[in-house]
C-alpha cells in the first residue's frame, strides 16, 4: 500500500514525461493526484498494521496527518494545474508535470520515512525536484531565486546529514550494529551519549529548519515562493514546509525518547520567535503579494515551531495549525496566482481592485488573508488561539507577549497590502479579468475546509491530532 | 591498513588547501574529483574488504571521482570559462583562513567525548576541516561553479565522518544519497549555463534582484 | 674522523656540479634531445676560470664578497649537516639555527652584491630574491621544528638521525608533508622551475639570474659552483629524510648518499620538464600555501 504511494506518482511521473499529448499529460497530473487522495483517505479509514519494527517505512498519527495533508493540497493544485497548464503552453508542460509527481513521490516518502537515512534521501529530493518548478518561468529573476533555494537548501540538508551522522555516533557501541531507524533510536533513547545527541539535534534543526524556512535561514523563501507559479507556491508553501516540519518533528521525538525534550523546545523556541518578528517585520509595507505570502509562511512556521516548544495543549494546536495553515496558504497561492496573471504582476504599484476585475479569486484572497491572520471563524483562528492557551497554561508572559504584538503586527502589514491589491479601482479601467471555474475552485475548496475546521473538527480527526502530538510528549 | 587510511586522510586535507588557493577552475574540479576518488578508497582502507565497503567504494567513485566531475567539467567547457572571478578575500587570506579552521579542527577534536578507539585518530578532525572548508569555499567564492565546489567538499567531509559508522547506513540509502548528490550537482549545473547566458557572467553576486 | 670529514669534503666539492649535469641529462631526455655530457657543468667552470673579470667602476667591495659568501657559506653549512649516513664533524645543540641563517647570510651578500651594481634589472631581481626567500624561510624552519618534536636533540645530527626510519612508522604523514614542503623550499632556493628558470633570456621575468648578470669569469664560475654546492647541501637534508639508511660502512654510505642525491637531481629533472614556469604573481601565493602545509604538519606532530 505504502508502496503504491510512493510508486504510483513515480510511475506516473515516468509515463508523463513519455507520451506525447500536451493534454493528457496536464490530465494525468489531477487523476493521480485523486487516486493518491483516495488512497492515503482508506489508509486513515483502515489503518496498516502497525509496521514491524526496524521497519524502513510506515505510519504512525503523525505522518498519517501529514499525509493527509500533503495529498490534499496535491490535488487541489493538480486540478488547478489543467487550466493553468493550458494557459501557459508557451512554456509547456513536458517538464513541470514529471517534476511535480516526482515532488508528490518523494513528499510521500518523506512522511512516511522511519529511517533518518531514507528520510534524509527523500527530503533532499523535494529539493532537487522543486528547483525546476520554481524555475518553470525561466527569467532572471526566477534563474536567481532557484539558484538561492537550491544552493542554501542543499548545504541545510547536508548538515542534517551530519546531523544524523552525529545521532548515529551517539548510538556507537550500544549494540552490536548502529542503527538509524527511528524505532531502534527510540528505543535506545536514554542511553544515547548526550554530547553527540544534542549536537546531532542542533544540525538537524539547521538542515531541516532551512527546508522548513525557519529564521534565519529563511532568506530563500521569498525569493523562491515569489517566483515560482501560484501552484508551485502553494505546494511548497502547505506540503514542502510540512514535510520538513515533520523532519523536525522527528528529531524532537528521538531528543524526547532520550529524556532531553526541554533542550529541544528552548532551541525550537527561539527559531520561532525569531521567525515570527522577522517575518512580522518584512511583511509591513510589503510591496510584492507572493513575497508577502512567503514571509506569512516563515511566520506560520515560526508559530508551529513555538506550538511545539511550548508542549501540552500547545502541541495540539500546532498539529491542528499545520493543517490550517497547509490548506489555507494553498488558498492563498492559488489565488495570488490568478491575480498575477491577470494583472501580469504581483507589485503593489500594479495591482488594484483586484476584486472588481476578478470578482471571486479577489475575493478568495481576501478571505484567504482573513484566514490566514487568525480572525474567526475560519480554522487559523482555533488552532492559534489554542496554541495561545497553551501559552498560556504553560504560564510563559514574555512568549505570549511577542507572539501577540507579532501576530498584531502580521494583521496590520498584511492587511494594508492585501486590501489596497483588492480594493480600490484598478488601474486599467478596461482590465476585464475572466475567473475560470477550475482554476477558482481548489482555492475555494481549500477554504471552505478551513471554514470547517474553524466551526468543527470531526473526531476522528481530532483523535488523529491527539495522537500526533502524544507522539512528541516526553514519554514518563 | 590503518597507515593507508591516515595517508589518504592526509591527501584529503592537502586538497582541501589546494581548492582553496587554487585560481583555475578546471584544476579545482579535478581536485575535488581527486578527493572524491580519494575518499572512495578510505572505507575500503578502514573496514577491509566486504561487499558493503566495496559496493559504496566503487559507487562514491564512479559518482564522486569521475561523474560529477564531468558533469561540472561539461559545464565549464559549454561556458567557456577558464578562470573563476576571485574569491572575496584574497587567496592568501582564504588559504591561511583554511590552514587556521584545519588547526582548530584538529585542537577541537581532541576535546570531543570521541569513543576510545576513535581518540587520536585522523577521522573526526578531517572531516570537521573538510567540512568547513567547503563551508569556507562557499562563503568567499563568487562565482557559481566555485560554490558547487564548496558543496561538494562540505559534502566530502560528511561522507569522511560517515565512514566512522561503517554499517549504519544501509547500501540502498547510501546509493539513494549518492544519486541525489549527482542529481543535484546537474542540476546546478544547468542553472549555472541559464545563469551564464542570462547574466553573460557566473559571478553570482549579480543574483541580486530579490530583496526584501 | 678526519677520514670522514675529509671524504664528506670530497663528495660535496667534487660532485655537486655533477647534480647539474644530471638534472640537464634528464630534461634533455624529456625533451627527446641527447643532450650536453653530464659532466658540461665542469668544463663550464673551467671556461669560466680561464676568462678575465670585467668589473664595473661604480661597484666596491661588496661585489666581490657575494661570489666568496655563495661558495663558502654551502661549505660552511655542510660541516653542521649529516650528508647520507656521515655524520658531521661540527655539531652543538642549536645549529639548526645557524644552518638555515648561514643561507639568509649568503642571500643578504648576492643581494647586496646585485645591488652594489646600480642596475635597475638586478636590484629588481635582488626584491623578488629575498621576497621569495622570506616566504619559504618559516616552511624550513618549520620542517625542523617537526624533526626536532621526532629527536631528541637540537643538533642536525640528532634531527637528521637513523631513528627517521622508525619515525616513518609513526608519523609519516608529517614527514611526508615536510618533504614536500622542503622540496618547494629547494627548488624556490635554487631557483629552478617552476619558480625561476635558470635558462631564461629575459629579464623581466628572471629572479636569480638577473642577479648575477654584472659578475663575469671567475666571479660567475664561483656563483654557479656556490648554487651547486647548496643544491647538493640542501638536498642532503631531503634525501637523509627520505633514506634513512646507516649501514656502518663508510665508503657504503658514501655512495647511498651520491645515490641519493643522483635520484634526487633526476627528480628535479623531471619536474622542470613537466610543469610549466608559474607567474610571479602566484609564486607568493604557493609559498604561503607550503608554509600553511607545514603548519599543518607541526600540528599533526604535535598532538
Amino acid at each position: 500500500m505504502l508502496a503504491v504511494l510512493v510508486g504510483l506518482p513515480l510511475l506516473m511521473a515516468v509515463v508523463a514525461a513519455v507520451i506525447p499529448w500536451y493534454r493528457v499529460r496536464s490530465w494525468l497530473l489531477a487523476v493521480t493526484g485523486l487516486v493518491h487522495v483516495v488512497l492515503a483517505g482508506l489508509l486513515v479509514i483502515h489503518p496498516l498494521r502497525a509496521a514491524p519494527p526496524g521497519a524502513w517505512v510506515g505510519l504512525d498519527a503523525l505522518s498519517t496527518l501529514v499525509l493527509l495533508v500533503t495529498s490534499l493540497l496535491f490535488l487541489g493544485c493538480a486540478i488547478y494545474a489543467v487550466p493553468y497548464l493550458d494557459l501557459r503552453r508557451d512554456r509547456g508542460n513536458r517538464m513541470i508535470v514529471p517534476c511535480l509527481l516526482v515532488f508528490l513521490s518523494v513528499m510521500t516518502l518523506a512522511v512516511i520515512a522511519r529511517h533518518l537515512g531514507v528520510l534524509w534521501f527523500a527530503v533532499e529530493s523535494t529539493t532537487i525536484a522543486s528547483a525546476p518548478l520554481i524555475y518553470y518561468n525561466r527569467n532572471a529573476l526566477s534563474i536567481e531565486a532557484t539558484w538561492k533555494y537550491l544552493l542554501l537548501c542543499s548545504v541545510g540538508i547536508a548538515l542534517a546529514m551530519l546531523g544524523i551522522m552525529f545521532i548515529g555516533y551517539s548510538a556507537l557501541g550500544l549494540e552490536s550494529h548502529v542503527s538509524l531507524q527511528l524505532d531502534d533510536l527510540l528505543r535506545q533513547g536514554p542511553q544515547l551519549s548526550r554530547p553527540w545527541l544534542h549536537t546531532g539535534f542542533v544540525f538537524l534543526l539547521v538542515g531541516f529548519g532551512a527546508k522548513v524556512g525557519l529564521a534565519p535561514l529563511h532568506s530563500w523563501k521569498p525569493d523562491a515562493y515569489g517566483e515560482a507559479p501560484g501552484l508551485v507556491g502553494a505546494l511548497l508553501s502547505g506540503g514542502l514546509t510540512s514535510v520538513a516540519f515533520l523532519a523536525v518533528l522527528r528529531s524532537v521525538q528521538i531528543m524526547a525518547a532520550a529524556g532531553d525534550v526541554a533542550m529541544a523546545r528552548q532551541a525550537l523556541l527561539g527559531m520561532g520567535l525569531l521567525s515570527l518578528v522577522l517575518a512580522a517585520v518584512f511583511m509591513v509595507r510589503q510591496p510584492d503579494l507572493k513575497r508577502m505570502l512567503a514571509y506569512s509562511s516563515v511566520e506560520h512556521m515560526g508559530i508551529l515551531a513555538i506550538g511545539v516548544a511550548i508542549g501540552g495543549l500547545a502541541t495540539f494546536g500546532a498539529m491542528l495549525h499545520l493543517v490550517n495553515n497547509a490548506l489555507t496558504k494553498g488558498c492563498l497561492f492559488l489565488s495570488a496566482g490568478n491575480i498575477q496573471r491577470t494583472f501580469a504582476s504581483k507589485k503593489l504599484s500594479t495591482v488594484h481592485g483586484a476584486m472588481t476585475v476578478l470578482p471571486v479569486s479577489g475575493a478568495l484572497f481576501m478571505a484567504g488573508f482573513l484566514a490566514i491572520t487568525g480572525a474567526p471563524p475560519f480554522g487559523p483562528f482555533l488552532s492559534e488561539f489554542t496554541i495561545l492557551r497553551g501559552i498560556v497554561a504553560a504560564d510563559r508572559p514574555g512568549v505570549l507577549a511577542v507572539v501577540l504584538i507579532a501576530l498584531a503586527t502580521v494583521f496590520i502589514g498584511m492587511g494594508s497590502t492585501v486590501l489596497a491589491a483588492t480594493q480600490g479601482e484598478p488601474g486599467e479601467p478596461t482590465l476585464r479579468g475572466q475567473d475560470r471555474f477550475l482554476l477558482t475552485a481548489p482555492p475555494l475548496v481549500m477554504l471552505l475546509a478551513v471554514l470547517m475546521l474553524g466551526l468543527y473538527i470531526p473526531p476522528p480527526l481530532r483523535d488523529l491530532l491527539q495522537s500526533a502530538a502524544d507522539l512528541l510528549e516526553a514519554k514518563p | 591498513m590503518y597507515g593507508v587510511t591516515n595517508l589518504l586522510l592526509i591527501a584529503v586535507i592537502l586538497i582541501n588547501f589546494f581548492t582553496l588557493g587554487s585560481s583555475r577552475l578546471n584544476s579545482c574540479i579535478r581536485a575535488v574529483a581527486a578527493q572524491g576518488a580519494l575518499l572512495a578508497l578510505i572505507p575500503l582502507a578502514a573496514h577491509g574488504l566486504t561487499f558493503h565497503t566495496v559496493v559504496l567504494g566503487v559507487g562514491a567513485f564512479a559518482l564522486k571521482g569521475v561523474l560529477i566531475p564531468w558533469v561540472l567539467l561539461r559545464a565549464l567547457r559549454q561556458m567557456r570559462l577558464r578562470r573563476e572571478s576571485g574569491p572575496l578575500i584574497g587567496y592568501i587570506p582564504t588559504m591561511v583562513l583554511g590552514a587556521l579552521i584545519t588547526s582548530a579542527a584538529f585542537i577541537f577534536a581532541d576535546f570531543l567525548p570521541l569513543r576510545p578507539e576513535h581518540r587520536g585518530g585522523l577521522f573526526i578532525p578531517t572531516s570537521l576541516a573538510t567540512l568547513f572548508v567547503g563551508f569556507l569555499l562557499l562563503m568567499t567564492r563568487r562565482d557559481a561553479v566555485s560554490q558547487v565546489l564548496g558543496y561538494l567538499v562540505l559534502e566530502n567531509g560528511i561522507f569522511v565522518f560517515g565512514t566512522l559508522l561503517a554499517e549504519a547506513m544501509p547500501l540502498m540509502v547510501e546509493a539513494g544519497v549518492l544519486l541525489d548528490l549527482l542529481v543535484g550537482v546537474f542540476i546546478m549545473g544547468i542553472v549555472m549555463d541559464q545563469i551564464q547566458r542570462e547574466f553573460s557572467t557566473l559571478n553570482t553576486e549579480r543574483l541580486s534582484a530579490l530583496k526584501g | 674522523m678526519i677520514v670522514t670529514t675529509l671524504l664528506r669534503l670530497v663528495l660535496l666539492l667534487a660532485f655537486a656540479p655533477l647534480m647539474l649535469g644530471v638534472i640537464a641529462r634528464t630534461k634533455a631526455a624529456f625533451a627527446g634531445r641527447q643532450g650536453a655530457p653530464v659532466l658540461q657543468p665542469y668544463w663550464d667552470l673551467g671556461r669560466l676560470w680561464r676568462k678575465g673579470i670585467v668589473v664595473s667602476r661604480t661597484t666596491t667591495w661588496i661585489f666581490w664578497a657575494g661570489p666568496v659568501v655563495a661558495v663558502t657559506v654551502p661549505v660552511v653549512a655542510s660541516l653542521l649537516l649529516p650528508m647520507g649516513a656521515l655524520a658531521a664533524p661540527l655539531s652543538f645543540e642549536g645549529d639548526v639555527i645557524l644552518f638555515v641563517y648561514l643561507f639568509a647570510l649568503a642571500r643578504f651578500f648576492t643581494a647586496a652584491a646585485a645591488l652594489d651594481t646600480g642596475s635597475s634589472f638586478e636590484g629588481m631581481g635582488a626584491a623578488r630574491e629575498v621576497t621569495f626567500a622570506c616566504l619559504a624561510e618559516p616552511t624550513l624552519l618549520l620542517g625542523f621544528v617537526v624533526l626536532a618534536r621526532l629527536a631528541d636533540g637540537l643538533t642536525l645530527n640528532a634531527l637528521l638521525g637513523a631513528h627517521l626510519a622508525a619515525a616513518w612508522g609513526s608519523s609519516g604523514a608529517s614527514l611526508a608533508l615536510i618533504v614536500v614542503c622542503l622540496m618547494v623550499v629547494l627548488l624556490v632556493e635554487n631557483a629552478r622551475i617552476p619558480f625561476d628558470d635558470p635558462n631564461t633570456h629575459l629579464e623581466l621575468t628572471m629572479i636569480h639570474e638577473v642577479m648575477v648578470l654584472d659578475h663575469s669569469g671567475p666571479l660567475l664560475g664561483l656563483i654557479q659552483y656556490g648554487a651547486a654546492l647548496k643544491l647538493m647541501v640542501l638536498g642532503a637534508v631531503i634525501m637523509r629524510m627520505v633514506l634513512p639508511v646507516d649501514t656502518g660502512n663508510l665508503w657504503l654510505d658514501a655512495g647511498i648518499f651520491l645515490g641519493g642525491q643522483f635520484v634526487l637531481a633526476v627528480v628535479i629533472g623531471t619536474i622542470e620538464s613537466v610543469m610549466a614556469r608559474l607567474r610571479l604573481a602566484r609564486v607568493p601565493q604557493i609559498l604561503v600555501g607550503t608554509t600553511l602545509v607545514a603548519v599543518f604538519a607541526v600540528v599533526l606532530v604535535l598532538r
